[in-house]
């Protein structure tokens, strides 16, 4: 008698246990909650891409048709052929991905360059750098770009690409505060030890630095690249306004996407399934940031590990 | 003497050469600072305090005092109000991304089967994020709340409330998904403070018959609490330097427009750039802790 008690008690523990959890698991239900929660705002923050995606292969009847709303009625690619043209995505993205990646390389190795100065050495003042390099984090664009871009228009650099180097060269890139914060922290989570060894062999502060400091913080490097590349690839305020006329970036052109369009497709001379729609628009719109997925997925590693590993945060 | 000094500073004290070394590696940034934002951030302040006209040879400066600042917040119709608008968005958008990041951040700090596929998804707005591709979306009415805004109760609703209610909770609804997308960052800036969060004060306050609810509030909360201003700091600023940025535009086109001018877009500019301070202070008096407030 009492030991078939003792057996429906446990069984009812059992099962208690399997739906609201213990110490060790968080049990079904929990689970369940979590992944409809996690799925219901997974959707929520990826219905735009897939409003533009779904969009873009609709054909000019599938977007007339109100019963056509998430499944297109074939596969239609005539918008990415007209985006791709009106993009001009040969040139454009060579142009995108020089305009980012050359900038990006340059900042990364200054800033490594001003992050080891700040981890590694006492010097007078150190704090004042710090707070200026906040500083330059928090100062908006248009507070310093006019007078810049006089200059530039003097020296005939407007619509050059060095427009954009040299300040990458001199640490005053784009967001060069954070990559600086990076390398700061990077270098300083390293052991001395290495370093005060070499010292103690007679190697100079230099060659400690190239040889020592910098292989170790590889990780910082790529970190610092691809963001770099991301935000440069991304920014265009100040591409506009240094490059415009000279060079020709994928979101430049996007932002022009209506009059570039009626440029090759002339509103009066085309047919109406040929004028400018939504879905040729979004084809475009997805162009433009379909290098940005494809590096997304190849190096997302890199991308979502990156505060871990970089320690940005500080403590 | 000198055997005592140790041979690896040759002759220099230590003091001078950490100067020497210290300064040689921030060497280039500080000319940099000189050059590309003091310089030029003093020239804009001087713009602004100046009628400028571009001509073939150069700019010509007309000394008009404060009257482009008193311009733009008196006699300009829309300056201010853009302001008001700007401030009044990022004031709500702000608790939105902070509370947003921070459930996100400690949803993906349990432990569960395809943790790294969503960690993927909520921070792939960051690499996509650029002024023309959401200016595009927008457009499209892509980043609004899926199916409510052109629900004829939520028109309805809208329609009866007061002006200065209604602004503000209408963007709410059209850009809900855009606030979202700014999220990215911060959430994992607080999922790696939260593993920084040492488990066995947990344990030990679960022995001790602390719900979940009450270690949030007790250890979890106050453990964040710096992570919080540096993530609200950082919204504050991407949202202002954003090139979709409705001030930032108008400032931009009043630059080129035969009315405005260089002088009249710098004083905006500052003016700008000053409620971008004023709002930073603001949220640093807000969450800095309660403790240090009372001092």
């Amino acid at each position: 008698m009492e030991g078939n008690l003792m057996l429906k008690k446990f069984d009812l523990a059992k099962i208690k246990t399997f739906l609201l959890g213990s110490r060790t698991s968080y049990g079904m239900v929990f689970t369940v909650v979590l992944y409809l929660l996690l799925l219901a705002i997974g959707f929520v923050y990826l219905y735009p891409l897939l409003f533009m995606f779904v969009t873009s292969m609709k054909s000019p009847t599938d977007l007339l048709n109100p019963m056509v709303q998430w499944v297109p009625t074939g596969v239609y690619l005539g918008n990415y052929e007209k985006a791709f043209r009106v993009l001009a995505y040969p040139t454009t993205l060579v142009s995108s991905i020089l305009v980012s990646v050359l900038p990006s390389l340059i900042t990364a190795a200054v800033c490594s360059l001003v992050g080891y100065g700040l981890a590694r050495y006492r010097f007078t003042g150190k704090n004042i750098v710090f707070a200026l390099i906040l500083a330059t984090f928090i100062i908006p664009a248009q507070n310093t770009v006019i007078p810049q871009m006089l200059t530039y228009k003097d020296l005939g650099l407007l619509g050059n690409i060095f427009a954009l180097l040299l300040p990458a060269m001199f640490g005053q890139g784009y967001r060069s505060a954070i990559f600086i914060l990076i390398f700061y922290q990077t270098f300083q989570s390293l052991p001395k030890v290495l370093e005060e060894a070499a010292r103690l062999d007679g190697a100079s502060d230099l060659k400690i630095f190239f040889q020592i400091a910098l292989p170790a913080a590889l990780p910082a490097f790529i970190i610092s690249i691809i963001f770099s590349t991301v935000w440069y690839w991304n920014e265009t305020y100040l591409t506009v306004i240094f490059l415009e006329g000279g060079i020709q970036t994928l979101p430049m052109q996007l932002a022009k996407f209506t009059q570039a369009y009626q440029n090759l497709y002339p509103p009066g001379m085309v047919n109406i399934f040929d004028r400018l729609n939504e879905a040729v628009k979004l084809a475009g719109t997805f162009l433009n940031i379909l290098p940005l997925l494809v590096m997304y997925f190849v190096l997302q590693k890199w991308f979502v590990e990156s505060v871990e590993r970089s320690g940005v945060t500080g403590e | 003497m000198t055997e005592r000094k140790p041979f690896r500073f040759r002759g220099i004290g230590l003091r001078t050469r950490e100067n020497l070394y210290g300064y040689g590696f921030v060497f280039l940034w500080i000319i940099g600072f000189a050059v590309f934002t003091v310089v030029p951030l003093v020239q804009t302040f001087l713009f602004s305090l100046n009628q400028v006209t571009v001509t073939a040879t150069g700019i010509d400066l007309l000394p008009v005092q404060w009257a482009n600042y008193a311009r733009a917040l008196v006699t300009d119709p829309n300056f201010v109000q853009l302001l008001i608008e700007y401030a009044i968005e990022t004031l709500v958008s702000v608790p939105i991304v902070i509370i947003f990041s921070m459930i996100i951040a400690m949803l993906l700090n349990l432990k569960f089967k395809f943790k790294g596929f969503f960690r993927t998804i909520f921070f792939l707005p960051v690499v996509i994020t650029s002024g023309p591709v959401i200016q595009e979306l927008t457009a499209q009415g892509a980043t609004s709340v899926p199916g409510v805004t052109n629900t004829a109760a939520i028109t309805e609703f809208l329609a009866q409330m007061p002006g200065y209610l209604r602004n503000p909770v209408e963007y709410l609804l059209t850009s809900f998904i855009l606030i979202l997308w700014f999220s990215g960052v911060q959430i994992l800036i607080y999922l790696s403070s939260l593993q920084k969060i040492d488990k066995s004060v947990y344990e030990a306050a679960s022995i001790d018959g602390a719900s979940a609810w009450e270690s949030f509030w007790k250890i979890t909360l106050p453990s964040l609490s710096t992570t919080t201003i540096i993530n609200a700091a950082y919204t504050i600023i991407t949202l202002s330097h954003f090139s979709e940025n409705k001030v930032i535009k108008y400032i931009y086109g009043q630059t080129y427009a035969v009315q405005g001018g260089i002088g009249y877009s710098s004083a905006m500019s500052f003016l700008y750039f000053f409620l971008l301070l004023l709002l930073l202070a603001v949220t640093f008096l807000v969450l800095s802790p309660r403790r240090e407030r009372r001092r």
